[in-house]
């Protein structure tokens, strides 16, 4: 899950230097929009489940769309503003989705066979976390393929590297960064999508939440690498869980931020530095 | 009439005012090379055509205004760039490169001149799948060019090719440049007045963001004296 968020942050970032405060909102739009279309659409809950997913990833898409092409392509350069703009965007959608559905917690549609748990091994895993983890794989060898062998892929990974250099080549580099931050809101939505799975409601705090271990992620994985970014997420989730479950609950979040410090101090530019792929 | 007007152009990095309305024409065909002493503005009015910095003034191509175009729009309209310091990507492999360079020329439907690229740099085919960064400066410099050439640009702008080259990589490039001088009008900043004397036809000097010369290069290189007073070397041979 935070691969997901995480990975749309760091593309977002490491072509565009825009640091997206908004991008918790994607999810949280997404999870909404997810919900509300699976309350209006008949079937099982597998049926509902699936189809609301898709209205979600599509709104988190449009709306991440929107958001570049309306509130960031004027503030390029203006790197204070972008910020300003994406925390206030940040807040708006959440006061927005509060204003709507209220701050209640609302029940997501789970099929029953997800809530099952599978035994491997002699561990009973619940079935969400093989869908997680499966949706997660895919995202990561889509992006992967995306960025290797197509030709948007290869704009991206080069205006990563150098952006003005890739215009000098005659290429609109603004078509990128609209697909890039409609991807990254497809991620984010997506993210939305397995979080209500996962915790069996939505509520309007849930993108901020998560956002700031998402930034984290980034931070370790190194801006605009998408495998850094995969296993930085894997990395902070494994040692959040580890600590909080050997030691002390709460002590998760305090390990993710010391696991931050280490590598702040032994490897500022993270684990995979500014080249994506 | 020039291919390439440069009217008054002014541009301001910061607090310095670096180019302070340069002038200059360049006429169809053949090489202009654009010197002057360090810091004095030449790559910066190249940016400028580009348009990769903000500038004041007046640039036509072909008779058309290019200074309100966003540097794709006038990079379609027919330049290839040839970056300082080659700015390649050093991530993507050579074969990348050249890949992320090919533009449909909308309307003449030419492909990308892969032939003429590897004839002058045969080097380029079999490093394909090297990456950029792994290259030595002079590799990286035959991507540079090639990406240049790569499209039918009817004009090339070329920023100091030959920097950090050894001799013999600098014979090569400013072959290179005499090839692609055969196929399109090239504006070339250059340090070394050998590679000048070698390739340009015409020469514009610039001194404090200002033209203070502009006419043939055989002329001004004969003149010893004057190439010290504009350029502080002395002429010829390095």
């Amino acid at each position: 899950m935070y691969f997901l968020i995480a990975s749309g942050l760091s593309l977002i970032y490491g072509l565009m230097g825009v640091l997206n405060f908004a991008h918790g909102a994607f999810l949280t739009v997404g999870a909404y929009a997810t919900w509300w279309t699976s309350t209006h659409v008949g079937g099982g809950p597998g049926t509902k489940l699936l189809v609301g997913a898709l209205a979600g990833v599509a709104v988190g898409a449009i709306l991440a769309a929107l958001v570049e092409l309306v509130l960031i392509r004027p503030l390029y350069r203006r790197p204070v503003e972008q910020v300003l703009v994406t925390v206030g965007l940040a807040l708006v959608l959440s006061a927005l989705v509060e204003a709507i559905w209220g701050f209640d917690a609302r029940p997501f549609p789970v099929p029953p066979w997800l809530i099952d748990t599978t035994t491997v091994l002699g561990a009973s895993i619940p079935n969400d976390r093989f869908l997680e983890i499966g949706v997660a794989v895919s995202v990561l060898v889509g992006l992967t393929v995306f960025l290797r062998y197509t030709r948007y892929g290869l704009i991206i990974r080069a205006g990563v590297e150098n952006r003005a250099m890739v215009t000098a080549l005659g290429i609109d580099v603004r078509r990128a960064f609209t697909l890039v931050f409609a991807l990254g809101g497809m991620a984010a939505a997506l993210a939305g999508v397995l979080s209500g799975v996962y915790f069996g409601v939505v509520d309007p705090g849930r993108g901020t939440s998560l956002l700031i271990f998402a930034f984290i992620v980034v931070v370790i994985g190194g801006f605009g690498s998408i495998g850094g970014t995969a296993v930085a997420a894997v990395v902070v989730g494994l040692i959040q869980q580890y600590a909080n479950y050997y030691a002390s609950s709460g002590l998760g979040d305090l390990a993710v931020v010391l696991l931050l410090a280490i590598v702040l101090l032994l490897r500022p530019e993270g684990l995979s530095p500014k080249v994506a792929h | 009439m020039a291919l390439i007007a440069v009217d008054d152009l002014h541009v301001h990095l910061g607090e310095s005012h670096v180019l302070q309305g340069v002038s200059f024409e360049v006429p169809e065909g053949g090489v202009t090379a654009l010197l002057g002493r360090n810091g004095v503005g030449k790559t910066t009015t190249l940016r400028a055509m580009m348009g990769l910095v903000p500038r004041r003034g007046s640039v036509t191509l072909a008779g058309e205004e290019t200074t309100k175009l966003r540097t794709h729009q006038i990079v379609r309209r027919g330049i290839g760039y040839v970056p300082e310091d080659r700015e390649v990507f050093a991530g993507l492999t050579v074969d990348e490169n050249l890949r992320l360079s090919e533009r449909s020329t909308a309307g003449n439907g030419a492909s990308p001149r892969y032939e003429l690229v590897y004839e002058l740099f045969p080097e380029l085919q079999s490093r394909g799948g090297q990456r950029a960064g792994t290259l030595s400066g002079g590799q990286q410099q035959m991507v540079a060019i090639a990406r240049a050439l790569l499209n039918d640009n009817p004009v090339l702008l070329v920023d100091e090719p030959t920097k950090g080259l050894a001799p013999l990589l600098v014979t090569g490039v400013a072959a290179a440049l005499e090839r692609a001088a055969e196929l399109a009008t090239v504006l070339l900043v250059e340090q070394n007045l050998a590679v000048v004397e070698r390739v340009a036809q015409q020469v514009v000097v610039l001194d404090g963001g200002r033209v203070v010369h502009a006419g043939p290069a055989a002329e001004l290189l004969r003149d010893r004296d004057r190439i010290q007073a504009l350029l502080g070397v002395s002429g010829g041979g390095h």
